[in-house]
């Protein structure tokens, strides 16, 4: 470049040169662009290198298979929380998929109907709500009201009602990339218009509907604040829907806020089983949106 | 046109085609074939008129092409003809489409049956992407919920892949996606597909223009060799075309207020030969259009 912007390009007529000063200013953009990128990538690995650091030593064969011990006594594990979020993630995403999919479909498919609009923009506003505010909702309606106490089941509703809109938006954006020339040819070929969304609009949106599922199901995974309100954590196995239950997010923030050295460590480590879910789900997830059919 | 295409399609040979076969009995009773004709045919997109007042009909059995300059109205109008028009939000059709003695446009008739009874091709080869070969085919029946045995769907699948002459090519990869296949061997298997549930009339909207010459010939032929079994409609930018595979043309062209009006419908070798308008005469000498 500096070869360029000093050598005299003489064969070039002096219009059509472009000024030192504005390569300069273009070598200046670009580093700056590549500072913001290594910071961004710094602070990614810093994270996920410290949970790393912190979490291993809490790894043992005990912390996945134990229940969390009383106050104060060492050892134990997180094997509740596990099952917790695992039985969460069942519950609401039974719920929350479906509906998100049918909304979905509702708006593309049915474009012409005058509820989509409101539809879309209902949406768009629970999405746009603090998670701790779904939390309070769903305490006042179902740990207050309804079920009357806390549940595992007012977790999983709340936790329903965060990714409702995700998969929503997600399929919606899935399902207009479907070619219309498919929907015309299904609909030529004598078609009904649910059968065509069902036969081959889905189908043909399946890997991108399988990523909303997915997308929804990790996000909602490392919800804490909703669930504090509703399944509050549980010390013990448990699988009942109408009493309280563990999760992830909860026991690290049981273990983290204790005054024991050897909770915080069980803290990074749950943390570090957290991430790695997760993580897993992500690369999941783009083997599945990568999937074709031979 | 070579002695054996004017042979073929003279030949009226096909009939062991046109008769029902004996595996297809699960496939409802209806009669081979219907008339079509328009009165007064007008589509509209919103408040915009694209189509005004078209009166043709359509000679059963035959190839009737539909020519005209880009954005006369023809593939609108052949839209029309199964209500596939109206799936366009905001689109709709006055006047009257007549399918034998079925009223298109009345309030009783299932635009669902219409289409039932009258395929479409595509201007862009349009497999379903996550079908196979064989799926596509078979696509049609079971979109309507034909109870079919894995026997007669087979039968079915490998009968419409010979009438849309894809069956040798692809017999060895009916299990394949479509989407692997060339654009040409798309396109006739688009056409199988169409041809799988049995229409009466198959309508062409540009088939061959995403296609090279070779894949277009073959269509061509096809077309030709299907006029015996199904009334065929096509819309074609391509004059040669039109002359090569119909049997009679109609010439639509847009006027200045943008309303596609037909100017004139006749034998093809007489609309080409000698127009009877002075405004056909100029489209096929090329002077506009």
């Amino acid at each position: 470049m500096s070869v360029a912007a000093i050598a005299p390009a003489s064969a070039i007529p002096a219009r059509h040169r472009v000024a030192a000063r504005r390569r300069i200013a273009q070598g200046v953009v670009i580093g700056l662009l590549l500072l913001a990128t290594l910071v961004a990538v710094a602070l990614l690995v810093t994270i996920l290198g410290y949970v790393v650091v912190r979490g291993l030593p809490a790894m043992n064969i005990a912390f996945f298979t134990e229940r969390p011990r009383p106050f104060g006594e060492v050892g134990g594990g997180i094997a509740p929380a596990l099952i917790g979020t695992l039985l969460l993630a069942a519950v609401s995403g039974a719920i929350a998929i479906p509906v998100g999919i049918a909304a979905a479909v509702f708006v593309v498919e049915y474009r012409a109907g005058r509820f989509a609009a409101p539809v879309r923009f209902a949406a768009e506003l629970i999405a746009g709500l603090p998670s701790i505010v779904i939390g309070v909702f769903v305490w006042a309606f179902l740990v207050r009201g309804l079920v009357g106490h806390y549940a595992a089941i007012a977790g999983a509703v709340s936790l329903a009602v965060i990714m409702v809109p995700i998969v929503a938006r997600t399929v919606e954006e899935v399902l207009r990339l479907v070619p219309n020339s498919l929907r015309e040819a299904a609909l030529a070929l004598g078609a009904p218009r649910w059968r065509v969304i069902l036969s081959v609009v889905l189908p043909t949106a399946r890997a991108g509907v399988l990523t909303a599922a997915i997308l929804a199901l990790a996000r909602s995974a490392g919800e804490t604040a909703p669930l504090l309100l509703t399944a509050l954590g549980n010390d013990f196995f448990s699988t009942d829907l109408l009493r309280p239950i563990a999760a992830l997010p909860l026991q690290i923030y049981r273990y983290a806020v204790s005054p024991y050295d050897d909770w915080h460590a069980k803290a990074w480590g749950a943390s570090l089983v957290l991430v790695v879910v997760i993580g897993a789900v992500g690369v999941l997830l783009r083997a599945v949106a990568r999937q074709r059919v031979r | 046109m070579t002695m054996r295409e004017t042979a073929s399609r003279e030949a009226p040979g096909a009939t062991e085609a046109r008769a029902r076969p004996a595996g297809d009995s699960t496939a409802p009773a209806a009669p081979r074939v219907f008339a079509l004709r328009t009165e007064s045919l007008s589509a509209y997109y919103g408040a915009t008129q694209a189509v005004g007042d078209v009166d043709l009909s359509f000679e059963v059995g035959a190839v009737t092409a539909i020519i005209g300059p880009s954005g006369c109205g023809k593939s609108t109008l052949l839209r029309c003809l199964n209500r596939m028009h109206e799936t366009t939000p905001g689109a709709h059709a006055t006047g009257r489409v007549l399918l034998g003695a079925v009223d298109v446009y009345a309030p009783a008739t299932d635009p669902v049956e219409v289409r039932s009874m009258v395929g479409m091709v595509f201007q862009k080869p349009n497999p379903f992407p996550m079908m196979s070969v064989y799926d596509n085919v078979a696509a049609g029946p079971r979109l309507r919920g034909w109870k079919m045995s894995r026997r007669e769907m087979d039968d079915l699948v490998e009968r419409n892949l010979r009438r849309s002459a894809l069956w040798d090519e692809v017999k060895d990869k009916l299990h394949r996606s479509g989407a692997a296949l060339s654009g040409g061997q798309q396109q006739r298997l688009c056409i199988a597909r169409a041809l799988a549930t049995d229409p009466s009339v198959l309508l062409m909207d540009e088939p061959c223009s995403a296609l090279d010459p070779i894949a277009t010939y073959k269509i061509e032929e096809l077309v030709r060799e299907l006029s015996h079994e199904v009334t065929i409609v096509i819309v074609t930018h391509n004059m040669q075309q039109a002359s090569r595979v119909s049997e009679r043309t109609a010439f639509m062209l847009a006027a200045d207020d943008g309303v596609g009006r037909l100017v004139e419908f006749g034998k093809t070798d007489d609309l080409f030969t000698m127009p009877r308008d002075s405004r056909t005469e100029a489209y096929i000498t090329g002077r506009f259009g």
